[in-house]
């Protein structure tokens, strides 16, 4: 009701607004006074993330004697890289291009199909596209977590167990849903008549996609490329259970296996979790507005 | 495949649409390796397989278990309460910092591209970090100890404080996205309903409920279904930092259909218990759709 009521209200307003605008400054002058309790609660929140991320940059630089003497927030006093070298001895090298690798094939696979299925959804007069859409609204709802062990049964099968490629093609799988659903939404904003401009010359339906629909929905595939690209590298489930030899190993798997490894060296275990992150830190640095609208973009409008 | 149907007939050029057809691979695929096995999943709860060969029918044994499995009488009661900890934590916090950092102030952007960080990290990475920060005797605990005098500081060790240290975590992960959606939330309500608002002489707070949060009302669905279907398949976690310990008392539902598909090797069982949790996630997104009238998408600009 009192939503209705200020909506009301909001449909009576463009007048008074025009007349008088010296009013809305004043209006709005009230509320830019500073929000306390907001300011309060924006500080506790910046210390509980950036304490934690403190520990994690600033242990990486600390010997195993210092940091068990002195706890994780001390600064480190005698700075070291030895632990950066013991973690790449590991082997962190082969996960970090195995993950390379399965990122980008992931990214590569759920585009190429996303990409047309958008296109169909959207642009298709029949009936049929329409329970396309509904299939991967629907789809949206299956956790990779509970169908693993069916997964696991098809990868088998299929004689992939312990490759890259049993990685990768459920991962791309996985991203489908979201990505449907990001590029109709950017599809259906490009206007009918472009496409009847296109037309009075002859142009094909192939054609249309490629010169008119995916330029004038990069941002929609870039969000899509961003989000597959940042599940793809952060996955878990379906490495852990579909991969066993170090030499298909990706990052996150490496990573838990280091729990045994570093059991008493902190400092070690911390530098192979940050090193895992530094592709995303640096992307971020460089294209940080791609990678929040990416994520804000995976909300929906 | 320039097929022209559904062409308009009104004046205009006859504009050629793609057909089905371009979507034919992507469905085939995701069929493939998503709705295949959601199927052999509800196949499987009927038979035994050890991960060699092939699943062997048997009828209702597994079902049978089920029920009279206690450990997952106690794996649902954990999930349930994870669940709704980690939604009535997160909701009201990424709520206020969401609309918190929709205001374009300069000190805002920045703060916000630091609570931003968290996403970059995987759920490993995360479960890593916690796990070296709140060692019993060389973590952030033990330092509080020797200030406070406290004996026992083994946060995953009681069962407890195990369950809180989860909800802390999950909420450390996941509130940067959650946040993320209600300020782009935000900034998409009309300018024109606060500053009528205000002319009206709505305070902040009056303004907060009965402007942002009705605007808000389509994120909240989105935001709450993405809490309740991650915390129903909260897994990477509980395998890291509390491997369902101490005893069982974290062995929430997804991590049982783990231990008990990939450590005993009861496929047949684990499907059992995964397609209870297919179920579950299904039936929760569907009642929050329906609570909340997601589903007819009712514009929140109706009067405007």
């Amino acid at each position: 009701m009192t939503s209705l009521a200020t909506a009301r209200s909001a449909k009576a307003a463009p007048s008074p607004l025009q007349d008088r605008p010296s009013l809305v400054a004043r209006a709005r002058k009230r509320i830019r006074t500073a929000n306390l309790p907001a300011g309060a609660v924006s500080l506790v929140w910046l210390a509980i993330i950036g304490i934690p991320l403190y520990a994690l940059v600033a242990s990486t630089f600390r010997r195993t004697e210092d940091y068990l003497d002195d706890g994780p927030l001390s600064v480190p006093s005698n700075p070291t890289f030895d632990n950066y070298q013991k973690v790449v001895d590991k082997g962190f090298d082969t996960y970090f291009i195995n993950t390379a690798i399965v990122t980008v094939a992931t990214v590569a696979i759920v585009v190429l199909l996303a990409v047309p299925i958008g296109y169909a959804v959207v642009r298709s007069a029949n009936r049929s596209t329409q329970m396309v859409f509904r299939f991967f609204l629907l789809g949206l709802a299956i956790p990779a977590q509970a169908v693993i062990i069916p997964v696991f049964l098809i990868i088998s099968k299929m004689h992939m167990y312990d490759s890259l490629p049993a990685v990768i093609l459920p991962s791309a799988a996985f991203s489908l849903p979201v990505s449907v659903l990001i590029l109709a939404g950017t599809m259906r904003d490009i206007s009918e008549e472009l496409y009847e401009a296109m037309a009075l010359e002859g142009v094909s339906v192939a054609k249309m996609l490629w010169y008119l629909t995916i330029p004038l929905s990069r941002s929609g595939i870039s969000t899509v490329a961003i989000y597959t690209a940042i599940q793809a590298w952060n996955g878990f489930l379906f490495p852990l259970i579909l991969t066993q030899s170090k030499e298909e190993r990706v990052l996150t798997l490496g990573l838990y296996d280091f729990v045994g490894e570093f059991r008493v060296d902190a400092p070690g275990m911390l530098t192979a979790v940050l090193l895992s992150a530094v592709p995303l830190f640096v992307a971020y640095l460089f294209a940080r507005r791609a990678l929040v609208q990416g994520l804000m973009g995976v909300g929906g409008k | 495949m320039t097929k022209t149907t559904g062409q308009s007939r009104r004046s205009g050029p006859a504009v050629g649409r793609p057909g089905v057809i371009w979507a034919i691979p992507g469905v085939m695929y995701f069929s493939f390796f998503a709705v295949l096995p959601m199927l052999l999943v509800a196949y499987m709860s009927f038979t035994e397989w050890d991960g060699l060969g092939n699943p062997k029918f048997v009828g209702l044994d597994n079902w049978e278990r089920l029920f009279s499995d206690s450990l997952m009488g106690q794996s649902l009661w954990l999930a349930f309460l994870l669940t709704v900890l980690t939604w009535a934590v997160q909701t009201p916090l990424s709520l206020l910092i969401g609309v918190w950092a929709a205001g374009y102030q300069r000190n805002r952007a920045v703060l916000s591209a630091i609570y931003f960080l968290p996403l970059l990290l995987s759920s490993v990475a995360i479960s890593l970090l916690w796990r070296t920060l709140i060692d019993p005797n060389f973590g952030l605990p033990a330092q509080a100890a020797s200030w406070f005098g406290i004996d026992n500081v083994d946060l995953i060790g009681q069962s407890n404080t195990a369950l809180y240290t989860l909800v802390f975590v999950a909420t450390w992960q996941f509130v940067p996205l959650h946040s993320l959606l209600y300020q782009g939330g935000a900034r998409q309500i009309p300018q024109s309903l606060y500053d009528a608002a205000s002319i009206d002489g709505a305070g902040r707070i009056r303004q907060f409920f009965h402007i942002t949060l009705p605007q808000l009302r389509n994120t909240i669905t989105t935001s709450s279904i993405l809490m309740v279907v991650g915390a129903l398949t909260f897994f990477d976690t509980v395998l890291i930092l509390t491997q369902g310990g101490p005893g069982t008392d974290t062995t929430i539902t997804p991590y049982l259909m783990y231990r008990t598909g990939f450590v005993s090797y009861e496929m047949g069982y684990g499907s059992t218990i995964a397609f209870v949790l297919v179920v579950m996630a299904t039936a929760a997104s569907l009642v929050l759709v329906k609570m909340t009238g997601f589903g007819a998408m009712r514009s929140t600009r109706e009067g405007m």
